[in-house]
């Protein structure tokens, strides 16, 4: 192809590790042609990144190596030097990355940071600069642009920081624009938002995009062609459609049988394992469902009745409470023995608050929680001890759950141990068991945490949770920061220890299609409440609140069919649950759809997404600064 | 299972990793060294062929270093290679001993800080604050003053004066590693205050505290040359390098290597504590590839 605007030739790119040329990418050959869309897909370590990073040349010279050919409208970008090759980036060439938090300079307005890059590079004066800036904010659907220019990056949220993002990186109108993973951290309904963006302005600008994701989901609604990746290879290329339809690589058809889809649980009535594939051959195992393991007795397990936890929000030289965070808000719910109850929500609803009030982790404000017989918010330092017995938790990350500095086995017995139940040679083979039940060998009981997978670590948490044979166990989003296949690993694994152990699961989480095939039933939260609970096959097949009907629609679906559906592109922000002190809660009541099926009333008549965002981005931003300070305490 | 786990690339021990990377800092290497090698010295002290330190000659006052004095003689005609092997032991003991002393108060009260927070740390941090608003050399003065001259006690007066640097770093460390998921873990299986703390705080906030330390040593050396300069330290006519410079300053035109010697040795070591501590610090940051 003559006329492409991106051409990479044989890109191999080495890093310097140890001393060692350790090659990262092999052989990477595309097109990117005008105006078209290419997605790099990939899980991590598959080199996606790296081979962005080569083309823009933003690799540390002295330890790395890049060859091969990338060629920019015909001028091979490998030879230029340096300086040469600043006057490409962010000109003809622009990124946004993945972390809208962190990759603005907070210290400077968002409008003398995109009008910088005007001045700069398109040398405008200051006037035209500042009207341009304008233009652009309008053209990424930033509302009240004109207001928001000399607004510092901390008042904006996540989502609308990714559009100043966008807007900085439409400045210099590139050729090419570079997209790393730049939904990744945000929510599913604002992920939504920005890819329609995305889209939107790739038609009335004509540029070319070059987009990087794991996510198979995002690849097929917004990709033209796709090119997946695995530990440094291009193992497939072809458009999207028949990478996905007729995807010929073992690897390929692995990871897409391993992307949770939206509706694919329609005609069954119990969660259902991931389907199992044969990464050489690419031979598909049927799925098959844990029936039974529901026990409906009298009492159930964990019972909730109108939890209530606040934060307080200190203000002024004295710390006076100014307000309070209301992150859970007349909560009540059951949790059966056997079942899987997925509390799922956007950032901020209270999701987690919820699962950390169960254990006590946090101190709730009011309400009731029965636990296997004991009443949790009347429990004493012993009577809490003795409950870690019956619930336990895991945690999101992998990476930070695990003591670092203590052995894979110590980690797993020690409560057990703690609890004084049993020798330790005891503690040694229960160890030793719990590291088997969950896929691991018994042997790597010496080893410590670093040498294992993100995969794997979560596995190793999942064992250590188990150590006290609990009933319940809080998942707080165990397997969100898991690639798509060690995810669909990890979620057959629960679905095994709840069928053998008959265990009861809070299963918290964002991401709705995984939440489809684990539950048995779902409740949606929204702003610290639930506005609607059921069975998963009514939440799903018939969702009833607006919130609901808005947080199944956000989920890109992994069909590239339905590319060109468009969710609208409206501004629309969470809301924040930061109140003032002489706010009294609104009473709500609840209407039965069907059996099991409770839906907050008056949320089906939109009044709930009525928000206007300026005002409440300010509290937004404050209220995210607060949960980091959460306190141990 | 869907696909197979790829292995970790992984699979050294942290530890040894920390150690192929210090093994690789030159600087860090020299430091080491030069630390080792007046550590055996001043250990060796007893069974080298040297005179005793506090033997005066009448017949050899102020001589210019020969082959019978390699390094020269004092006032006293005390042997200068002599005075500087013991001297080895006070210089050293001070850095090593004042610093443990620090370290063993500084960090508890950093950790009970960081770890409980509300009125525990505002107590904690207020006086430490205090505490840092006074330079160093001046409370270690003041305190080697006030609980009299000796070796000792300018230890002691050392080491508090460089605690709260301690509960400071400790505070800021223990803050940071509380947020970890694993402590929240920890308290998920009911772990009580006292384990978390031990068992998985500290551990993970240790190397900074390793870091500082070091660096910590080299200025407790020079403050106690300096204390000692002051008459605070140790007491005549036992040596420390300190002392003998105090001595020296009297003699500077007349017996010049009197001063040159303990000011190389004071030199070297602080430079050698210095040196190691930078390359412990950039060994043990996991960041850092």
């Amino acid at each position: 192809m003559q006329d492409s605007v991106l051409s990479v030739r044989n890109l191999s790119t080495s890093f310097l590790v140890d001393g060692e040329w350790k090659q990262v990418v092999r052989d990477v050959t595309f097109d990117v042609g005008p105006g078209e869309t290419v997605a790099i897909v990939g899980e991590s370590g598959s080199g996606k990144s790296v081979t962005s990073l080569s083309v823009m040349r933003l690799l540390n010279p002295d330890a790395s190596r890049i060859e091969g050919e990338v060629l920019l409208d015909g001028r091979d970008l490998l030879s230029l030097t340096e300086r040469e090759m600043r006057g490409v980036r962010g000109n003809q060439v622009s990124m946004i990355f993945q972390e809208p938090m962190t990759s603005l300079n907070p210290i400077f307005t968002i409008g003398r940071q995109i009008s910088e890059v005007l001045t700069r590079h398109q040398g405008m004066s200051k006037r035209e600069a500042r009207e341009e800036t304008l233009r652009l904010l309008e053209k990424v659907r930033i509302p009240n642009g004109r207001s928001r220019l000399d607004d510092y990056p901390h008042q904006f949220s996540g989502g609308m920081r990714q559009r100043v993002m966008i807007a900085m990186a439409l400045a210099s109108r590139p050729r090419l624009l570079i997209a790393d993973e730049p939904t990744t951290a945000l929510d599913v309904t604002i992920q939504g938002q920005i890819l329609d963006l995305i889209k939107t302005l790739q038609e009335e600008e004509g540029m070319s995009v070059l987009f990087i994701t794991h996510d198979m989901g995002v690849v097929a609604e917004i990709a033209d062609r796709t090119i997946v990746m695995l530990r440094g290879e291009q193992v497939e290329a072809g458009p999207t459609e028949d990478i996905f339809l007729r995807g010929r690589h073992p690897y390929t058809r692995a990871l897409l049988s391993a992307v949770p889809k939206l509706g694919a649980m329609a005609e069954r009535c119990w969660p259902t394992r991931f389907p199992v594939v044969d990464v050489s051959t690419g031979e598909t195992a049927e799925p098959d469902e844990v029936a039974g393991t529901v026990v409906r007795g009298k009492t159930p397990i964990l019972e909730v009745k109108n939890l209530v936890t606040r934060f307080p929000v200190r203000s002024g030289l004295f710390g006076r409470q100014s307000g309070s965070v209301h992150a859970v808000e007349d909560l009540s719910f059951e949790l059966f023995q056997g079942e899987t109850l997925s509390l799922v929500g956007e950032s901020g609803c209270g999701k987690s608050t919820t699962g950390r009030s169960i254990m006590r982790l946090v101190e709730p404000t009011a309400g009731e929680i029965h636990l296997d017989g004991y009443n949790v918010l009347q429990l004493d330092q012993i009577g809490l001890r003795n409950l870690r017995k019956s619930v336990q938790m895991v945690f999101q990350d992998p990476f930070s759950s695990l003591n670092p500095r203590m052995t894979v086995g110590a980690s797993i017995v020690e409560p057990f141990v703690k609890h004084r139940l049993g020798t330790a040679s005891q503690a040694r083979e229960k160890a030793a068991d719990l590291l088997e039940r969950v896929g691991l060998s018994a042997s790597m009981m010496n080893r410590y945490p670093h040498e294992f997978s993100g995969g794997q670590r979560q596995r190793i948490a999942i064992a250590r949770a188990l150590s006290l044979d609990p009933k319940v166990i809080v998942a707080d989003e165990s397997v969100s920061a898991l690639d798509v296949s060690v995810k669909a690993q990890v979620c057959n694994l629960l679905l095994d220890l709840q069928q053998s152990m008959k265990l009861a699961f809070l299963f918290i989480s964002h991401d709705m299609a995984v939440v489809e095939r684990m539950s048995h039933r779902v409740a949606v939260m929204y702003l610290g409440e639930i506005v609607e609970i059921g069975p998963r096959a009514a939440i799903f097949e018939n969702p009833q609140h607006d919130y609901t009907k808005k947080l199944i629609a956000a989920v890109p679906v992994p069909d590239p069919a339905r590319r060109g559906v468009r969710r609208g592109l409206s501004g629309e922000e969470l809301k924040s649950p930061v109140r003032s002190l002489n706010y009294r809660a609104p009473s709500r009541t609840y209407r039965e759809v069907s059996p099991g099926h409770l839906v907050q009333e008056g949320g089906d008549r939109g009044a709930l997404l009525a928000a206007s965002p300026s005002t409440l981005l300010r509290t937004q931003s404050r209220w995210t600064t607060l949960r980091g300070e959460g306190g141990l305490l | 299972m869907t696909v197979i786990e790829t292995a970790p690339p992984v699979a050294s021990q942290r530890s040894s990793r920390a150690w192929r990377k210090l093994r690789a800092n030159r600087g860090a290497l020299v430091g080491l060294c030069i630390i080792l090698f007046f550590g055996i010295l001043a250990l060796a002290a007893p069974v080298l062929p040297v005179p005793d330190p506090a033997a005066t000659d009448w017949s050899a006052i102020r001589k210019a270093p020969s082959a019978a004095h390699w390094l020269g003689t004092d006032d006293l005609g005390r042997d200068i290679l002599s005075r500087m092997i013991w001297g080895a032991q006070a210089s050293l003991m001070a850095g090593v001993f004042s610093v443990a002393i620090a370290v063993v108060i500084g960090v508890p009260f950093g950790l009970v800080a960081g770890y409980f927070g509300g009125w525990v740390d505002q107590v904690v941090s207020r006086v430490t604050e205090a505490l840092l608003a006074m330079p160093f050399l001046i409370t270690a003065i003041a305190l080697a003053a006030f609980l009299g001259p000796s070796l000792t006690n300018a230890m002691v007066a050392i080491g508090l004066s460089a605690m709260p640097i301690f509960v400071r770093l400790t505070r800021g460390q223990v803050l940071a590693v509380k947020t970890e998921d694993y402590v929240e873990g920890a308290r998920s299986i009911g772990l009580g205050h006292v384990d978390i703390m031990v068992r998985y705080i500290l551990p993970n906030a240790f190397a900074p505290i390793i870091v500082q330390a070091t660096l910590t040593t080299a200025t407790a050396i020079i403050a106690e040359a300096s204390l000692s300069f002051l008459g605070l330290g140790q007491q005549p006519p036992a040596p420390s390098w300190g002392s003998m410079l105090n001595i020296a300053k009297n003699f500077l035109s007349q017996a010049p290597w009197m001063a040159t010697w303990p000011g190389i040795a004071i030199f070297l070591v602080v430079i050698g504590f210095n040196l190691l501590g930078d390359g412990l610090r950039d060994a043990l940051d996991p960041r850092e590839a």
